[in-house]
């Protein structure tokens, strides 16, 4: 059966971990931490697909994220809707808005995407802040209780799972997909554009796919993190929070499965242990990203791999 | 034609306008130039450029209250900031990796140190300093513009018609024109590529810095003022080629005076929206730029 599924041996060890985990949840606060973790993890698998397989960098995650939330949220507290209803309308809406954004940019080459994503992210995060009468302003706005078909998520334990299993699915359908033809097009896209573009694959078509995904995936994470939360301010969609996807990306290993979910789980845990530091956090936060640019630039997966290989080395 | 400019409007308040978005576009432009200058010779994005307008004007402050005369502070300020640009320059050439895209996060993360630098060596209050020339202004086109905007006015130019000399006519200049047109050939001809990368780390630094300062007066400075400064420059850089330091002076202007327009004319609070709306219909509409010199390549 895992054969027919391809679950492979890793998804499982996820799995068992994720299962253990809350058994050394001492409290809420805790609680907390892991399910932003996980839901950064969420939406740091769908913009590593983009960065690491795709080639394109995305500096506005953080505000798709942030305006699909922004969407869901008055959808379901200004007007009544279903709260899950409400996220199938911003997802579809954020997937219609990313691919006409993505369509004339993806045709160029370079970091173009890159440049167009910064612009687009810090105009909605200034319409989020302006247009105050829909969004609460910077001062933001609360958030009403989630429910799938009446049955109400209070508890962190329920948040926890939901959390869970939906990046256990994703980090499933991700395998597929890098498996599949799909995914060896968009392999062929990073090795060399050219080249792919002469054994006839529309190469921007396949991009923007990609593009759309991983706002798909960001949109579902950040309604998601504005019902847990119960509050949605525009620094969900800061420039600076989307800088952080992109580093939690890059810092956990660009391209790597794994490596996505390792950086959002530090990079999330990180600030709450540097907050004793006071003054020096972002010093502090500063100087380990320089570091770890410097001296790991594959990411921290790679130290894994290191390990493997002298484990390995040594049996053979 | 801006919405709203009907005959009610005098004339005198659209030439105030035009000289406020003259006098923070030359800002922009000093901050766009710098993103040009590193772009050119590395390839490199750098996103420490607005802590660098930051680190110049914060350091200026700092010092004209240890008491030194303006004009050392401002020397020193400018050779403070040189110095962490050649900092950043060090970092990115001992990295074990040159991939763009992690040197761009190397820039990212040296953005946010220094901004937890100035955080600790200085604090998280909001600085002004004096006029360079006194508070005075005079009329002119039945507006005031002030002292300090003519200042400002009057260095950006001599910077950038320094820059131009210096581009063209120095040994240096040339160096640094040749490998940004291609590295290798220019290893071949004996030019040192990595004193040239070092001189221009410094000198976009020292741009920036030296934009920092002339600002402080007018809009006063904080720890966080680099990242929005930071990101109009680049856009203003991007409106000009992203390769072309003085396309990226008529980038910065253009933005100046739309922003400027529109906060007069349409929406204060959409001000700052103006730079990332004319950056994108740049990017979909003219993908190299106004004078951008190497057209965007299509796939």
């Amino acid at each position: 059966m895992l054969k027919r599924y391809n679950i492979s041996q890793d998804i499982i060890v996820l799995a068992i971990l994720l299962f253990i985990a809350p058994f050394f949840f001492q409290n809420d606060f805790i609680y907390e931490i892991a399910i932003v973790s996980l839901l950064n993890a969420l939406i740091c698998v769908g913009l590593n697909m983009l960065m690491g397989y795709a080639g394109q960098v995305s500096l506005g995650h953080g505000a798709f994220a942030g305006l699909g939330g922004y969407i869901a949220v008055i959808l379901s507290s200004n007007y009544g809707i279903s709260p899950l209803f409400s996220i199938f309308i911003a997802i579809v809406t954020m997937a219609i808005f990313a691919f006409i954004i993505s369509k004339p940019i993806l045709k160029l080459r370079g970091h173009y995407l890159a440049m167009a994503t910064l612009g687009v992210g810090i105009i909605i995060s200034i319409v989020l802040n302006v247009e105050d009468e829909l969004t609460g302003g910077s001062d933001g706005m609360s958030v009403d209780s989630f429910s799938v078909f009446g049955y109400e998520f209070t508890d962190s334990l329920q948040w926890y799972i939901l959390c869970a299993v939906l990046l256990i699915f994703t980090i499933w359908m991700f395998k597929n997909l890098i498996n599949s033809p799909f995914g060896r097009v968009l392999k062929s896209i990073e090795g060399s554009q050219k080249a792919a573009n002469s054994v006839g694959i529309n190469v921007s078509h396949y991009k923007s796919v990609v593009f759309v995904i991983s706002v798909v995936i960001a949109t579902l994470a950040g309604s998601l993190y504005a019902f847990f939360s119960g509050f949605i301010s525009p620094s969900e969609a800061s420039f600076s929070h989307s800088i952080e996807l992109v580093v939690m990306v890059v810092l956990g290993g660009l391209g790597r499965v794994y490596g996505a979910i390792i950086g959002a789980v530090i990079l999330t845990i990180l600030p709450q242990l540097l907050t004793s530091f006071e003054d020096y956090q972002t010093l502090i936060y500063g100087a380990i990203i320089i570091f770890v640019m410097m001296f790991m630039p594959k990411g921290i997966a790679s130290l894994f791999d290191d390990i493997k290989r002298r484990l390995f080395a040594q049996n053979k | 034609m801006v919405i709203g400019l009907s005959s009610n409007k005098p004339m005198n308040e659209l030439f105030g306008f035009l000289l406020s978005g003259i006098t923070v576009g030359f800002i922009y432009a000093l901050v766009g130039i710098g993103f040009t200058v590193i772009y050119n010779s590395s390839g490199i994005i750098n996103f420490s450029q607005g802590e660098f307008v930051m680190a110049g004007g914060m350091s200026t402050v700092f010092l004209l209250k240890a008491g030194l005369p303006l004009g050392v502070s401002f020397i020193l300020a400018i050779m403070i900031t040189s110095i962490i640009g050649i900092v950043l320059y060090k970092l990115i050439s001992y990295s074990k990796d040159s991939s763009q895209i992690s040197l761009i996060i190397l820039t990212l993360g040296f953005a946010i140190f220094l901004r937890g630098l100035a955080e600790v060596v200085f604090d998280k209050e909001l600085h002004t300093m004096p006029s360079f020339v006194g508070d005075g202004s005079f009329d002119m086109l039945g507006t005031v513009l002030t002292y300090q905007s003519i200042v400002i006015m009057v260095v950006s130019i001599v910077i950038v018609v320094l820059l131009y000399f210096f581009f063209k006519k120095t040994k240096t200049g040339q160096a640094m024109k040749a490998a940004s047109i291609n590295v290798d050939a220019a290893r071949l001809m004996g030019i040192n590529i990595k004193k040239v990368l070092m001189i221009n780390f410094a000198l976009s630094a020292a741009i920036a810095a030296i934009g920092g300062v002339l600002l402080t007066p007018i809009t006063s400075t904080n720890y966080e003022v680099g990242i929005m400064l930071g990101l109009k420059g680049f856009a203003a850089a991007i409106i000009g080629g992203l390769s072309n330091p003085f396309g990226a002076v008529v980038g910065g202007l253009v933005l100046g005076v739309l922003e400027s327009l529109i906060a007069g004319y349409v929406s204060s609070e959409y001000k700052d929206a103006v730079a990332f709306v004319v950056l994108l219909a740049i990017l979909f509409f003219m993908p190299g730029g106004i004078f951008g010199n190497t057209k965007a390549q299509r796939v």
